[in-house]
């Protein structure tokens, strides 16, 4: 049922723009200027091997198809939509997600650690919101820590045979709840209480962020599940070319474009042959729909 | 409807409701951000603090980015986002249709 689909997606998009007129104010991030500036080169060299990682695997990715940039573009938006979206939350204070839990669960997470500080700088630097001396420390808790969360718990739930849905479910939850609990581990790393030191401190400012951030993390698992059913259902091949969906031989007929990309000959064969003659004479790049010469 | 259909729209009104509930229930309540009550927080453990860094564009354009331009920009922020998703996600839903279309003319499985 197609047109119920398009209908469900226009659904989900005033959905997101409704949330865009959400209160704002400051919420998450170490605010600029609140770590010692021995604490910010620290963090920053944490993060540069993770951050060199997540280049080279994200450049091979797009070198072995260049189809997979669309994903690639799509998780990073995800990330920026996620995390400009202020929510109210049980505490009677705002905050918001981190939305780094789908591309950790697509690519892993030293890609996601790339598209998550374009979006720490682009808030950092627009916004006054986290900032440029404390990029390394956000960077850290958001876009790698949180990241390897989920990329874990996803991993693990796949080993036992978790339903898929709830895997991600998961995973986005517990990454942008672990997102939190490094932030506080972070600013009590700079500010030990004078009275238990590192450990009292971090709990004093994880009960700042939890409250607020639980009901938060539901959501973003919730919404990290929507869009991947909306990829699952529609961009199939696209998964297939990250390796993140297998071919799952014999569960039921393949449609035509899944046989085209498995490689099977198709009554659409012909057609396909043609294109590619075209192709030569064209020249691969000035082609508009290249396929993949592995599987001609 | 799809069984999918469903479980997301079970989905999104949970996310809406959890989102809804907090203002309805707290009425009055401030929904300041959570990053003030953090550096409030700073503030407790360590006694009085001064940041030592302003953020770049509070320098650039000599104070605070007024409330009404920080919400343009985090609405800019969004607009990226959901325009390079629903782009896509266009593109995929439609491509699927066609798809179909021609497999049911070529060969009907």
């Amino acid at each position: 049922m197609p047109k119920k689909k398009k209908i469900l997606l226009r659904a989900y998009i005033v959905f997101a723009a409704m949330f865009a007129v959400a209160p704002a104010s400051n919420a998450m991030h170490i605010m600029e200027g609140y770590l010692p500036a021995g604490y910010c080169v620290a963090w920053g060299v944490i993060c540069l091997p993770f951050l060199i990682a997540g280049f080279i695997s994200l450049r091979n990715k797009v070198k072995e198809n260049r189809r997979n940039l669309i994903l690639i573009a799509m998780s990073g938006a995800f990330i920026f939509v996620i995390s400009s979206l202020k929510i109210p939350s049980v505490t009677g204070s705002c905050s918001h997600m981190t939305g780094t839990g789908l591309g950790a669960i697509l690519f892993g997470p030293a890609s996601v650690s790339v598209l998550g500080i374009i979006v720490l700088v682009f808030q950092a630097v627009l916004l006054a919101h986290g900032g440029l001396t404390t990029l390394g420390a956000n960077t850290f808790s958001m876009a790698i820590a949180g990241p390897l969360v989920s990329f874990g718990i996803y991993k693990l739930c796949c080993h036992t045979k978790v339903n898929r849905k709830a895997a991600i479910f998961l995973a986005a939850f517990l990454g942008d709840i672990f997102t939190y609990c490094v932030t506080s581990i972070q600013l009590a790393l700079a500010y030990p209480s004078e009275a238990g030191g590192v450990a009292a401190s971090a709990v004093k400012f994880l009960g700042v962020f939890a409250p607020t951030q639980l009901p938060l993390a539901v959501i973003e698992g919730i919404l990290t599940v929507v869009i991947m059913i909306g990829l699952e259902t529609y961009a199939k091949p696209e998964l297939k070319s990250i390796g993140f969906l297998r071919d799952t031989p014999g569960k039921q007929p393949p449609c035509l474009h899944e046989r085209i990309f498995a490689g099977q000959r198709t009554a659409n064969d012909s057609c396909r042959e043609l294109s590619e003659v075209s192709r030569d004479r064209i020249g691969e790049a000035k082609h508009p729909y290249p396929i993949d010469r592995k599987e001609a | 409807m799809t069984k999918n259909t469903k479980t997301v729209i079970i989905l999104l009104v949970i996310a809406v409701l959890i989102a809804v509930i907090p203002v309805a229930a707290l009425r009055g309540a401030e929904f300041g951000g959570s990053d003030d009550a953090g550096s409030v927080m700073v503030e407790e453990i360590h006694g009085e603090y001064e940041p030592w860094f302003t953020p770049v564009l509070e320098t650039a354009i000599g104070g605070e980015l007024p409330g009404e331009l920080e919400s343009l920009l985090f609405c800019v922020q969004t607009g990226i986002g959901v325009g390079v998703i629903a782009f896509f996600m266009g593109r995929f839903v439609e491509r699927k249709k066609w798809m179909k279309k021609m497999g049911e003319e070529d060969a009907p499985d």
